[in-house]
């Protein structure tokens, strides 16, 4: 598999940082970073991963599939997660999450048919005290509003068309 | 970047750096007294620098309030293999949002207190595990350790010295359990988030099967201050047994959420009606939830004369936990409360032991059914019954975070339980839509 | 020896050495913790909570198999306080089992039944909706029910860490974990078994077992594998006279719970549609079923006319068969028919071996030996794939007390994976291989060495000489490749040698020989396909052939004798290390009779019953026990299907060495000569790897 040469400095640094014979470590980092440039974490790269670092395609399947942030199936270009946990929900995080919904008309981790967005309800992402929280992608929104969100997406839209 | 205003209650030691210009740089950091404690330390004994901490009643801020010191000491200094320190910032607790600002605003501080710990015990590399979510974390912290490098504070012979220390960041991938300490090394390692037998501790036996000191975020940053001003001067900012400041994440029903910098014991009442400025829309206080979703919650009589620090809460049988105060007001629905508590621990439990895999999922789905108003009188019983048959018996202590705060919801509001019984539509679900406008 | 710990359980006083898991301490005295996650021998879990026990001064009940006895330790197992987590922990697990014991192939022997019954709640609380996910096939041999899985990680660690494949994970968190195989929707692995045997619950079942009887149904048989030379011990489920499963899950035997996929499943040839029911003789050119006694008396005929007129009568003996039936065989062969004509197919230099080692003592390992030696070396063989119970052994060692594993090797094989040292060398070169380990090996404080058969002739002596200059003391192992080929050897099936390696003074003619000579008047094969490769040079040699298949063999037969399998009778064998084992008769094949006794009654056919002596395997044996050097074992040892190790000769064994003969058929995991040609599950793993 080939990468880009940003992500292959990345894997080379990755797998320096770790003492030796311990490269396995570089796992989470390399699915993490690969899936940011590939979209999703595919076969092909579990293979890859797992040749790199010395440990079996199913070592890493056993891994990738236990954390929440990787993903098997390609996301929208903009990944929506909300936030419902406790100091989210208490100021309106679920009805932010219904309302997003609804504007989208997709569900929990699935992604609307034109590839832009996908939708996650997700657990607390360490902005409770700015809450309602959204990630979109990496990038956090504080005190996010149904109203805020729509111009988010909205503006995510046209940025997109031009 | 800051999220909230001060609050003139704050006793900024931690966040003193906070506000500055380009505050996260090398500049600022070393124009602030930046690596001044790294330089006294590095004159200083292993033992002498772990005396100072003791000596600052510092203790852990990810959760357990462990004595930092103590910890320090239990690393078997002589043994011939390497040491490691590694930071906790997999910040996940709900209602916790202190670590990021601390990396955010200053990384140099956190490196600093890295390196304390690593002269502390003889470590040569640390590793900083950041939540995957905190990716913009993980950019401006390597760029924090890469002015390290350049300006001498990471690498070899440190200040002229023969000490050496590398850092690297790790990024985790969406997961709660790996805050817990062996299940962070697990997952360091390249594996399932599922936490380790214990003992042999971290100290002991730790990442890559060596003696290693883990802590918080907040924790580490707290050592530059007690090296550089003196353990005696940063325990005289708390109260006896648990010195300095807690950084604490003031949510919910407030008029000014926030992160705080607090000293330790500071009055409950106070932090929630002048910090955070009372509760919203001029409504009631009901409950509050002082250290993370994990903690049992408190009612508002329980506030009358309550202290912000561990042995306080202790007596009222809850704790300070991560500094995650989530503020519920009078319109809050207890039992929406522990089924959106309860879906988390279910969503995040590794799976590994039985009580905690099948105790959420089967509480998960219960309370939502009650909620659902399709629960029965007995229910009620049940649900406390599944939480205490969890506690204690689960692996690692996250099957008690997820039982105590239930058994705390339904000995404390078992009225609002009762109130969803007979078909009823939850009764706050319309005062709920009332807030929302 | 460390001082032991001293501490109570249950108000009973113990000691136990230091390090010592408390639920190992409380077996000692007839306490038993229940478990699901521990097993004994693989690493430790702590995960399913069963093993809870009170402990004083404990804040809360703590986990018997992690927790290491400690001096003036109090422990109580039985409170009510435990009686009751264990009460709900088992709720909890049943929150989402299906409960379809009926239906279950475990029911009867489920660890969760079991348990349940002792200690669980009346009627569940739990009303809610379970998660149903359907049954998986994974391979022909492996099923996986996720619902029923009770996520212990037995089956993860014994592949893991028992067997070193890896083959099985864990996938996704929460209560949505769930077993998965190493390649997406299939398993490709040893397809040992191991996994669905140490299954506490019926969450892994085998494809040849499933749904076919209720364990309460079946005769439980303890018999000794047939297939390679490890020596098994294989317990046959039996019902109506057809094997239905094999296991070991009582751990009994050399092997403990250790079986591959022959011993485990390849038992299916026994009942293998083509199976020889009735003798056959050849009626115009053609092969014609006829009854015993027509058959039984044109063997005795021709036997009788060759005798009489002083023709070339060959004969070849089996690999498979019993100490008993090899030694009467030969024992007929030289008395009777007054030939030395007689073979059977080698595969391991033992004779050189032996004969290196004469004078000393102590020096051939035992499968024990290979788990508890500090030091293997393993040269010219793959074990994991041909010997695979000795790989089992090995990699207990290092798992167990961290031995030293070295591997001289033409290819990769995966004992390297837990290798001090691997060294790449073409067949042959072993010898130089384990040289350039000579300064590795002197550091040693003992050694076993394992050899295939390229290791053969002067190049064994050469390896006895080697370690004997390393001045620690070793043990060997020569590998041979069947069931009872090392009790060929020992029991005389060879032109040179009679029963106990002593020489015969008129060295008869080899396999080869025979096949080759153009006047041989008669060719007589027990249990071997001689055919299957070479020609049979006589073209008027009247061959006589005792077999379970129309083999090659048996096709060129003038008369086919239909003969028992390994399971179907009674008699001991004697695997590659030296091990002699009892079998005991499971089930029958109607028609088919034990090869001993078809050697008795072709005596007696002849009027011979009285020189060739009886043929009830007790008294064959004991016979053995009486003359075969080293056979002197003891009988409660056999009695008990215990294994008794053999010493068989101690002084030079005056013949020349025959490395030219020798060939192992290097056999893998899925193959087993002929037998594992008429094994349909051995036949399906090697299909579906083809594909
Ligand atoms: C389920 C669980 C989650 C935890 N999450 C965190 C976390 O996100 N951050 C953290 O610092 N500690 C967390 N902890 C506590 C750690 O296990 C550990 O005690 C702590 O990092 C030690 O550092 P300290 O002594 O500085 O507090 C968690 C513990 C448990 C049981
Ligand atoms: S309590 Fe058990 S299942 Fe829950 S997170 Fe801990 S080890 Fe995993
Ligand atoms: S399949 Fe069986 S052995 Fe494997 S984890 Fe599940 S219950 Fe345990
Ligand atoms: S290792 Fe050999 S004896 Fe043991 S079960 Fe397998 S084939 Fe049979
Ligand atoms: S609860 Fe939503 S960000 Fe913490
Ligand atoms: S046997 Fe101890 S936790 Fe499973």
């Amino acid at each position: 598999m080939t990468f880009s040469p940003q992500l292959e400095a990345k894997f080379a640094k990755l797998l320096g940082s770790y003492p030796p014979g311990r490269q396995r470590s570089a796992m989470i980092p390399m699915l993490m970073f690969a899936q940011d440039e590939i979209g999703q974490v595919t076969q092909e790269l579990v293979e890859e991963v797992a040749s790199r670092i010395g440990c079996t395609p199913l070592q890493v399947e056993e891994v990738l599939t236990y954390y929440s942030m990787l993903h098997k199936k390609p996301l929208g270009k903009y990944h929506v997660q909300i936030c419902t946990n406790i100091s989210c929900m208490l100021t309106g995080g679920t009805e932010l999450w219904e309302h997003a919904c609804g504007k989208l008309h997709i569900g929990h981790r699935e992604v609307a048919p034109d590839g832009l967005f996908s939708l996650e309800e997700v657990e607390c992402i360490g902005a409770c005290s700015w809450a309602p929280a959204v990630q979109v992608n990496y990038d956090f929104h504080h005190q996010v509003t149904p109203e805020k969100l729509d111009q988010l997406l909205a503006g995510l839209r046209s940025a997109n068309a031009v | 970047m800051l999220y909230n205003e001060p609050s003139p209650h704050e006793v900024k030691i931690l966040t003193r750096r906070f506000g500055l210009p380009d505050s996260a740089s090398i500049k600022t950091y070393l124009k602030t007294d930046g690596y001044v404690a790294f330089e006294k330390a590095l004159k200083m004994k292993p033992e002498e620098i772990i005396a100072e901490v003791k000596v600052s009643n510092l203790r852990g801020r990810g959760g357990a309030g462990f004595p930092t010191g103590m910890k320090w000491s239990f690393v078997p200094r002589t043994s011939p293999k390497p040491k490691y320190i590694v930071v906790n910032a997999d910040e996940s607790e709900p209602g916790t949002c202190k670590d990021r600002v601390l990396i955010e605003n200053d990384p140099h501080q956190l490196i600093e207190g890295m390196l304390i710990a690593a002269l502390a015990v003889d470590a040569h590399a640390g590793y900083i595990y950041i939540r995957g979510e905190y990716r913009y974390l993980i950019d401006i912290m390597d760029k924090a350790i890469a002015e390290a490098y350049e300006h001498g504070y990471l690498g070899r012979n440190l200040l002229g010295s023969n000490f050496h220390f590398d850092a690297f960041t790790h990024t985790g991938a969406g997961a709660y359990e790996c805050g817990e300490e062996s299940a962070l090394l697990e997952s360091l390692e390249g594996k399932r988030g599922v936490p380790r037998i214990r003992p042999p501790f971290p100290a002991v036996v730790g990442a890559f099967q060596s003696p290693t000191i883990l802590n918080n975020v907040e924790t580490f940053c707290a050592a530059p201050a007690i090296l550089r001003d003196g353990g005696a001067a940063f325990a005289a900012l708390g109260i006896p047994k648990a010195g300095g400041t807690k950084m604490t994440c003031l949510s919910g029903h407030v008029n000014k959420p926030g992160v705080y910098e607090l000293p330790l014991g500071f009055p409950v009442k106070t932090m929630i009606e002048e910090v955070g400025g009372g509760i919203r829309n001029g409504r009631k206080l009901k409950a509050f939830v002082p250290g993370g979703s994990s903690c049992p919650v408190l009612t508002a009589a329980e506030c009358e004369g309550l202290t912000m620090d561990y042995d306080a809460m202790a007596r009222v049988k809850s704790m300070l936990g991560s500094g995650g105060v989530v503020v519920m007001d009078e319109d809050t629905c207890i039992v929406k409360v522990a089924l959106r508590v309860m879906r988390f621990y279910a969503h995040e439990s590794c799976g590994w032991c039985i009580p905690c895999r099948e105790g959420t999922t089967w509480l998960r789905k219960l309370l939502q059914r009650f909620h659902d108003g399709h629960g029965q009188r007995s229910d009620i019983v049940l649900i406390g019954d599944l939480a205490k048959n969890m506690l204690g018996r689960t692996f690692c202590p996250l099957g008690d975070a997820a039982a105590m705060p239930t058994i705390s919801f339904v000995e404390k509001f078992r009225e609002e339980f009762e109130a969803h019984l007979d078909g009823r539509p939850c009764p706050f679900e319309h005062a709920e839509q009332l807030v929302m406008q | 020896m460390p001082d032991p710990v001293k501490l109570t359980i249950d108000g009973k006083a113990v000691e136990a050495a230091p390090g010592t898991l408390v639920i190992e301490a409380a077996k000692c005295v007839g306490i038993n913790i229940p478990s699901f996650c521990y097993y004994e021998g693989l690493s430790l879990q702590a995960a399913c909570r069963m093993c809870l026990v009170e402990v004083e001064k404990a804040p809360k009940l703590m986990a018997a198999c992690t927790l290491p006895v400690a001096e003036g330790m109090v422990v109580r197992t039985e409170t009510p306080v435990v009686a009751e987590a264990r009460k709900y922990t088992l709720e909890f697990l049943l929150t989402n089992h299906p409960l379809d014991c009926p239906v279950c192939d475990k029911g009867g022997e489920c660890e969760l039944q079991d348990m349940v019954f002792r200690y669980g709640a009346g009627e569940s609380r739990f009303v809610e909706n379970k998660i149903h996910v359907e049954e998986k096939q994974w391979s022909p041999v492996v099923f996986y029910d996720g619902p029923r899985c009770i996520l212990c990680f037995r089956c993860v660690r014994i592949c893991n860490e028992g067997m070193g494949v890896g083959a099985l994970g864990i996938v996704n968190r929460g209560a949505v974990s769930e077993i998965a195989p190493n390649h997406g929707d299939h398993l490709e692995c040893d397809e040992c078994g191991m996994c669905i045997d140490i299954c506490p619950v019926g969450a892994l079942t085998s494809g040849t077992y499933r749904y076919k009887t209720r364990p309460w149904e079946m005769e439980h048989v303890g018999a000794i594998c047939t297939h390679c030379s490890n020596g098994c011990k294989t317990t046959l489920g039996v019902r109506n006279g057809k094997i239905i499963r094999g296991n070991n899950h009582d751990r009994s035997g050399i092997n403990g719970e250790f079986l591959c996929i022959k011993g485990r499943y390849g038992f299916d040839f026994t009942s293998h549609p083509e199976r020889l029911q009735s003798p056959q003789m050849r009626v115009n050119g053609k092969l014609e079923p006829v009854s015993w006694s027509i058959a039984l008396a044109a063997v005795a005929k021709k036997f009788g006319a060759a005798l009489a007129s002083d023709g070339r009568i060959g004969v070849i003996g089996s690999t498979h068969t019993s100490n008993e039936e090899n030694h009467y065989l030969q024992k007929f062969a030289r008395g009777v028919l007054r030939t030395n004509n007689i073979d059977h197919h080698r595969s391991g230099d033992v004779v050189t071996l032996l004969d290196a080692l004469s004078g000393t003592t102590g020096s051939l390992a035992s499968t024990a030996d290979l788990y508890e030696s500090k030091a293997v070396l393993v040269a010219g063989a793959d074990l994991s794939s041909e010997q695979p119970f000795l790989a089992f052994q090995i990699r207990g060692n290092y798992r167990h007390h961290q031995a030293h594993v070295y591997v001289v090797t033409e290819n990769e094989v995966r004992e390297d994976g837990i290798a001090a040292e691997s060294v790449r060398i073409a067949r042959g070169g072993e010898l130089e291989g384990i040289r350039s380990l000579a300064e590795r090996l002197k550091t040693e404080s003992e050694l076993a060495i394992v050899f295939g058969d390229s290791v053969k002739g002067e190049a064994v002596r050469d390896l006895v000489a080697f370690g004997s200059s390393l001045g620690i003391p070793v043990k060997y192992v020569a590998l041979v490749d069947y069931s009872n080929s090392r009790g060929a050897l020992d029991m005389g099936l060879v032109p040179e040698l009679l029963p106990g390696y002593q020489p015969s003074n008129r060295p008869g003619m080899t396999i080869g020989e025979m096949l080759d000579s153009d006047s041989l008047d008669v060719l007589w094969v027990v249990g071997a396909n001689p055919l299957k490769a070479s020609a049979l040079r006589a073209a008027d040699a009247f061959v006589v052939v005792q077999e379970m298949f129309l083999t090659e063999t048996a096709q060129r037969a003038d008369v086919v004798l239909p003969a028992a399998s390994a399971y179907e009778k009674t008699g001991t064998v004697t695997n590659v290390c030296g091990e002699v084992q009892r079998l005991s008769a499971g089930p029958s094949t109607m028609g088919a009779k034990p090869d001993l006794e078809i050697i008795g009654l072709i005596a007696r056919e002849m009027g011979q019953a009285a020189a060739a002596g009886p043929w009830a395997p007790d008294k064959v044996f004991a016979e053995i026990r009486a003359t075969v050097k080293g056979y002197d074992v003891p009988m409660p040892v056999i009695s008990a299907g215990g294994a008794a190790h053999t010493t068989p000769v101690n002084g030079r064994i005056p013949v020349e060495s025959r490395p030219d003969l020798i060939h192992s058929s290097r056999d893998t995991l899925f193959t087993s000569g002929t037998l594992g040609r008429y094994s349909r599950m051995l036949g399906s793993v090697m299909e579906g790897r083809r594909r």
